[in-house]
């Protein structure tokens, strides 16, 4: 049986600002359509991680692949393209704040698709409806609180219908109740689109309920410690790191 | 015991004892909060220090009216100063929420990595990072400018990505708003240039030269530069506040990981705008100017309006409107080259944000006159 193309492969990674290593020798593949999280406690360049795989940073050492290609080989309008099938979901929402929320969701869809003005806006309305901000075209970004900026820039990152999304720690200031919509809107779209998702986040109950495979940084060692199910590594995980992380610092339950 | 209030104000009260060969007692009585002031850790450390050697140190604290952080604090001092003479500190007399906040403030070891160093670098050190810091500067604008010369290359194919809207917006801002402040400064000038040529000209009898000073000072030069200036100062500062803006809040992160360049989408409507309108302020400028110096001549030298408008006529050629359009577009162009550049090199904070703009004035300036100077040297070369 052929395993099929990583949708994104890292080998031998290490990061670096100036000459502070963040992480060194990260490796992991992320299969299509798998839900995968980032995960380590602060500070250890999780957000960094999630840079070098979105084009936004290149790294000091070690490759990133996309579909088995070389990313950083390529030229910049063709890494351009390669992130044009791309979503990304900033922690802030990172909406332009210029814009209003119509303007917001439409740029993407003006820069890569010809639509008429009129097609245009039913596409607007449609995105920022799947989101739950049917209505609020005309508002700008600071009229808009933090949930309600987040889901629009969740329906930015998905103007384009990307198969690839990234999601910098979306569950940030939300309450328990939309955290856990947020998760179900996740798996949804997985189930719905095909998507492959990378996320980082911290919290538990996302992680377990949505992770099919993750990564774990560690601060400490400047490396990743370890690959896999998040619930396979919180319950079965040689390293206590991971299972006083994925436990919250509840005692060791090592299960045999 | 909690931290609490007395509103009596009991000065406080600090007595050391000697017991003991080797133990010193603090005493502690009256009110310690921040409020009423804390001593100074002097006459501590000469206790500490005296003889005989002190071995133990204990606190009693039975005559503390009120406490806050301010006496949480004063303890940790004491405590870290006989830590460091191998003193064995007895925690026992202090209210029981003192010593629970000095367990809570020594759980989490100090993050060495995290202490910024604060002492003075020697001043070869400071000269040596300053010529790297400005040899990268330089290299960073190189590139900037390489990046913004693709980018026109890409707007003369039409595949420029910006918004039209954006470009109109922009228009408006640099042009139909600065027609206020331009009228204002190309007067003044106009009619200083006038005023001071009038008075020194006039013992002369050659007053009616005032209307080739004034002509052509403001069309070669003072049109062109203070415009510059002015819209170096208004435009080239909001330049760099809005994209340093969007840089603090991952807004052109967000246009880079969805495939649009910033330099097309930001950076090339502005230098547009500013090119675009740059020529028309500047022979409006030097029209205002003009009439400025028209004025003076009229109310001062009772110069006749067709003397002054037939002798202007005279002196004032093309070519030194030409020059001072010219040099005009080119200032536009170094204008926005130094607002959006300091704005894309914005750092991370607000802070950051001011100092963006405050540097994007001052290089708009320094290139202004740098490039004045040039054009000065090169229309000398070429006999205009």
């Amino acid at each position: 049986m052929t395993a099929t193309r990583p949708r994104i492969a890292v080998k031998d990674l290490t990061m670096a600002y100036g000459s502070v290593v963040m992480q060194r020798d990260v490796t992991f593949s992320i299969q299509p359509g798998e839900i995968f999280i980032i995960m380590g406690r602060s500070g250890c360049g999780k957000s960094t991680l999630l840079r070098h795989l979105m084009g936004l940073v290149r790294p000091a050492h070690g490759e990133v692949f996309y579909e088995g290609e070389r990313f950083w080989a390529a030229s910049a309008t063709e890494r351009a393209r390669l992130m044009q099938r791309c979503g990304v979901l900033y922690q802030s929402g990172a909406l332009w704040s210029s814009m209003t929320l119509a303007e917001n969701v439409a740029l993407p869809l003006e820069t890569y698709r010809t639509l008429r003005p009129r097609e245009l806006r039913a596409v607007v309305s449609l995105k920022l409806a799947l989101v739950g901000l049917a209505g609020c075209e005309n508002l700008y970004p600071f009229e808009l609180s933090g949930g309600m900026r987040k889901r629009a820039a969740l329906a930015r990152a998905m103007a384009l219908d990307p198969d690839l999304l990234f999601f910098d720690e979306p569950s940030a200031g939300l309450d328990p109740l939309s955290s856990r919509r947020l998760d179900e809107l996740i798996l949804e779209l997985r189930a719905s689109l095909g998507a492959t998702i990378v996320v980082v986040t911290h919290e538990l109950a996302s992680i377990v309920t949505i992770g099919d495979n993750s990564v774990f940084l560690d601060a400490e060692t400047r490396t990743m410690l370890a690959v896999g199910n998040p619930k396979t590594l919180r319950d079965t995980s040689p390293e206590p790191k991971i299972r006083a992380f994925l436990s919250r610092g509840e005692a060791d339950t090592t299960t045999v | 015991m909690y931290p609490t209030r007395d509103l009596t104000h009991t000065p406080y009260a600090l007595h050391y004892d000697r017991p003991g060969d080797d133990t010193l007692v603090v005493r502690l009585a009256g009110s310690w909060t921040l409020e009423d002031g804390l001593p100074a850790t002097t006459a501590l450390q000469e206790q500490l220090d005296g003889t005989p050697r002190v071995w133990r140190l204990s606190f009693d604290a039975h005559d503390v009216t009120a406490w806050d952080s301010g006496l949480v604090t004063f303890v940790r001092e004491v405590v870290e100063q006989s830590t460091s003479r191998q003193i064995v500190v007895d925690q026992r007399g202090l209210p029981a929420g003192v010593q629970r906040l000095l367990a809570l403030a020594a759980a989490v070891p100090e993050q060495e990595a995290a202490r910024h160093g604060d002492a003075r670098r020697p001043w070869l050190a400071r000269i040596g990072t300053a010529v790297l810091s400005g040899w990268q500067g330089a290299w960073d604008l190189l590139g900037f400018i390489g990046e913004t010369v693709v980018a026109g290359r890409r707007l003369m194919t039409g595949k420029a990505r910006f918004r039209r809207v954006d470009l109109a917006l922009f228009l408006q801002q640099c042009g139909a708003q600065a027609l206020g402040i331009v009228t204002l400064i190309s007067f003044l000038v106009g009619l200083i240039l006038a005023f001071i040529g009038a008075v020194q000209l006039r013992q002369f009898g050659a007053q009616i030269y005032v209307a080739d000073l004034v002509g052509v000072g403001i069309t070669r030069e003072m049109g062109a530069m203070m415009t510059g200036v002015i819209l170096a100062g208004r435009t080239g500062a909001a330049f760099a506040a809005q994209l340093g803006t969007m840089q603090v809040n991952e807004e052109i992160d967000a246009l880079i990981t969805m495939g649009i360049p910033p330099m097309e989408f930001l950076v090339l409507p502005r230098m547009l705008a500013l090119m675009l309108m740059m020529p028309l302020l500047c022979v409006y400028a030097d029209v205002v100017g003009m009439l400025a110096g028209l004025l003076v001549s009229m109310t001062l030298l009772h110069m006749p309006l067709m003397a002054y408008l037939n002798e202007t006529r005279q002196a004032v050629h093309l070519v030194d409107g030409g020059i001072g359009v010219c040099k005009s577009v080119v200032f536009g162009a170094l204008v926005a080259l130094a607002g959006c550049l300091r704005g894309i090199q914005c750092g991370r904070s607000a802070a950051a944000v001011g100092a963006a703009a405050t540097s994007a004035v001052v290089t708009g300036i320094v290139w202004i006159i740098a490039s004045d100077g040039l054009c000065a040297v090169v229309t000398e070369r070429l006999g205009i």
